[in-house]
């Protein structure tokens, strides 16, 4: 437990020397105000319309897979450490977990996912009805 | 008793007397501070070495005047300047999370500190879960790049922190992967557990473990950890031709400099993490060799793996978004994944 502990420290002194050095930093410094200076960053010219804008944010499936493959994983650090003790049985139930979760992956690959420029669904059968 | 508790009592028997809880708040904050001026002491070093070395690499010097002797002091003259230099908050930024976001961040990465293990004796927490810890611990450093990029209200900032978070969670899994196979051989996520179990000289480390399996991992681990970093091949977090500074676009000083030494700190990390799980942590190259100290050879591993950081930088150009998303999911996620089945097929054989 006390090495939990310590991990505690780390997180909470660790904040408090960040703090330390910011306002040491806050004391040191010289503060010369103008409104041109707190405008955001834009290459030099005035800044158009807000950041917080909708953009087409790529690989929202993306977070979604990590999120299973990284719970998988969870599962996995205490199979690989306790692997030893259960041997051929650990190994075959391993194996379909993983299988299971490969076909996922597959899916994923073949659907288009997996590229930063998502290929536009095929309307082929839509276009057919149209002629039609 | 503790490892790190007893290895203090008996460094400093005085300690002892104390009330438990009062000795342990002491290890705990010398401890801390120590992680501390580490890390700060190697951004200084680090960030100068990497001029010079990035510096003769091109043919050219690098920094020369400040201090004398090729420029020594540079670095220690910039965290001057930068300690004094007024820390500007844009007026559109959220700024709560604005003034967050180096916390988070570089509390993150000095917490990875406290897992490492330095020699036989001396690891600053003796967690039994370390490993999964680090890699716990280091993934939070998506949520201070993130928050410090929404937060900013910049464009550069916004579309640099979404890049990196995508590029940070999809190299996380290769990451835990590679290593999930080294610790097959280890059986335990303890740090010392782990480094003890490769004693007795190179060819027992778990690079050559079911050579070439091992070692396909840790290339696999390297590739994905400069990632994880945001080094060059993978620096298009700040891709600093296209998004200015990514993230850190808007911050300035000694906000800005914080960002910097999270980057320096987990330059180390990912180092000394492949160092203990594949490379043998402290143990020395032959059994012969152990006269010296274990630090010497763990800090030693560590920082020529950074060192290979820095040569990689000027030796790659930097990847296309959609390459690297090829490279972490088409490539070396199936490869981790095909790796872990054979060693656990080979292991029950």
């Amino acid at each position: 437990m006390v090495a939990f502990y310590i991990v505690l420290l780390f997180f909470l002194i660790g904040m408090l020397i960040v703090g330390i050095t910011l306002v040491i930093s806050r004391i040191l410094q010289s503060r010369k105000s103008y409104p041109e200076k707190y405008i955001p960053y834009e290459c030099g010219e005035l800044p158009q319309g807000e950041a917080w804008i909708q953009f087409n944010n790529r690989f929202y499936i993306i977070a979604l897979i990590f999120l299973i493959f990284d719970v998988e994983i969870l599962f996995m650090f205490p199979w690989a450490v306790v692997f030893d003790t259960f041997g051929m049985l650990a190994f075959i139930e391993m194996l379909i977990f993983v299988v299971i979760l490969l076909v996922g992956l597959a899916y994923v690959w073949a659907k288009g996912d997996l590229e930063w420029v998502k290929p536009k669904p095929k309307l082929a059968h839509l276009a057919k009805k149209k002629g039609a | 008793m503790d490892a790190t508790v007893a290895f203090f009592y008996d460094l400093i028997p005085a300690l002892s007397n104390l009330p438990d809880w009062l000795s342990y708040t002491i290890i705990g904050a010398v401890l801390t501070v120590g992680a501390f001026l580490f890390i700060a002491v190697f951004a200084l070093i680090g960030i100068w070495l990497e001029r010079k070395i990035s510096g003769h690499m091109q043919d050219r010097l690098g920094p020369m005047e400040v201090g004398g002797w090729h420029g020594w002091a540079q670095t220690i003259a910039d965290t001057v300047k930068l300690l004094v230099k007024e820390d500007i908050i844009p007026e559109k930024a959220d700024k709560f999370l604005f003034k967050f976001a180096p916390f988070i961040m570089f509390t993150a990465s000095m917490a990875a500190f406290a897992a490492l293990p330095w020699s036989a004796r001396f690891i600053p927490a003796n967690l039994n879960v370390g490993l999964l810890y680090i890699l716990s611990v280091s993934s939070l450093v998506v949520i201070g790049i993130l928050m410090g990029g929404w937060a900013s209200n910049n464009k550069w900032s916004l579309y640099g922190a979404m890049r990196s978070a995508a590029q940070m969670i999809s190299y996380e899994i290769p990451v835990a992967l590679s290593l999930i196979v080294a610790l097959l051989l280890t059986g335990s996520m303890d740090m010392q557990e782990i480094v003890r179990g490769q004693a007795g000289g190179i060819f027992n480390w778990n690079i050559f473990g079911y050579f070439p399996l091992l070692f396909i991992a840790f290339i696999i681990y390297f590739i994905a950890s400069l990632a994880e970093v945001n080094r060059t091949p993978f620096d298009l977090p700040e891709a600093e031709s296209e998004l200015v500074a990514g993230f850190m676009t808007e911050y300035s000083g000694m906000r800005w400099a914080f960002f910097m030494l999270a980057e320096y700190a987990n330059m180390f990390v990912v180092s000394a993490i492949s160092t203990t799980v594949f490379l043998g942590g402290w143990q020395p190259i032959a059994p012969f060799l152990d006269f010296i100290p274990g630090p010497f050879w763990f800090l030693g591993k560590a920082l020529f793996l950074v060192l290979i950081q820095m040569w990689l930088r000027w030796t790659l150009p930097r990847l296309r978004v959609d390459q690297l998303m090829y490279t972490t999911w088409k490539v070396l996620t199936p490869f981790s994944f095909a790796l872990i089945l054979l060693v656990s097929f080979i292991k029950v054989l």
